[in-house]
């Protein structure tokens, strides 16, 4: 299963290619760190036309754009990568003198789009969270740590998952992703 | 390894996305500039550092990243009471006696 939002970087090279597994780069995105009260929550569900998750750990999209709760008051927002500018126009608008932070993150963080019967069980390598289904359903959304870097983790599918993590953290957490699966092609 | 619950996540996670922020319910002085010398250094040094029942600051800092407040046995390392930050320090006795210490 896809997201919308996250599609693979046709410019990339597929980091791992397995019948159990692929993971593959995701063509950059616009992503926008919100954070705020009550009122700059409010007007920013004007801007994009959707109300922010309440529900700790989930995520709401609609017309192209998601909002994922990571924390009582911030959120990461999602929108295409040519919608950045207008999103953040509008939102600007929007909140006005309601005090709130809105950061473009664009850049910052980079994300695998990992998929497969496997991904459970290749992600399990360094995340230390129980990821079966039960305890971490399709639509879930976390902070977590991978080894020692920090990384977001969000459930897309019943076996696909969006790993993202900090531009210079890339190469160890996709390098260390990618180790763990050698296990699998010698089996 | 460790489990600790967040208040503000709803999930039990493990400790390695905590940090531990020293004892809580530690008021800043209002008046810092009116404090001696002795008094802003018991402010910002002296802890009563206890051996048993303690409530402390947590931090779910590779999580939501909110400090939250918990009533910890540093001897068996079992969490007893976990609250939002905010929200007044527990009875500690009584926690205690809970626990069957
Ligand atoms: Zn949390």
């Amino acid at each position: 299963m896809a997201n919308p939002l996250y599609q693979p970087d046709a410019a990339e090279e597929p980091v791992l290619s397995l019948p159990a597994i692929s993971m593959l780069k995701a063509a950059p995105l616009g992503r926008f760190s919100f954070r705020g009260r009550k009122a700059a929550q409010d007007a920013a569900a004007k801007a994009l036309g959707f109300d922010l998750p309440q529900q700790p750990l989930t995520a709401a999209e609609s017309s192209g754009k998601a909002a994922l709760w990571l924390g009582p008051d911030e959120w990461l927002l999602l929108a295409p990568e040519d919608d950045t500018e207008a999103l953040q126009a509008a939102m600007t608008q929007a909140i006005g003198d309601a005090p709130h932070a809105l950061v473009d993150i664009s850049h910052r963080q980079e994300a695998l789009i990992v998929t497969g019967d496997k991904a459970e069980w290749l992600l399990n390598s360094g995340i230390p969270i129980d990821l079966d289904v039960s305890a971490f359903p399709v639509g879930m959304v976390t902070r977590t740590l991978f080894h020692k870097a920090p990384v977001m983790l969000w459930r897309i599918g019943d076996d696909s998952f969006v790993v993202e993590a900090w531009g210079s953290f890339m190469d160890y957490v996709a390098g260390l992703l990618a180790e763990p699966a050698t296990e699998l092609q010698a089996a | 390894m460790l489990l600790i619950e967040c208040p503000y996540c709803g999930v039990e996670r493990p400790e390695l996305e905590f940090r531990c922020g020293g004892e809580a319910h530690i008021a800043r002085p209002e008046d810092p500039s009116g404090k001696t010398d002795e008094e802003w250094a018991e402010f910002l040094y002296m802890r009563t550092n206890t051996k048993g029942v303690y409530a402390e600051r947590w931090r779910h800092i590779h999580g939501c990243g909110r400090f939250f407040n918990a009533v910890r046995d540093t001897v068996s390392d079992k969490f007893l009471k976990i609250y939002k930050a905010g929200e007044p320090m527990p009875d500690l006795a009584s926690l205690a006696k809970e626990a069957g210490k």
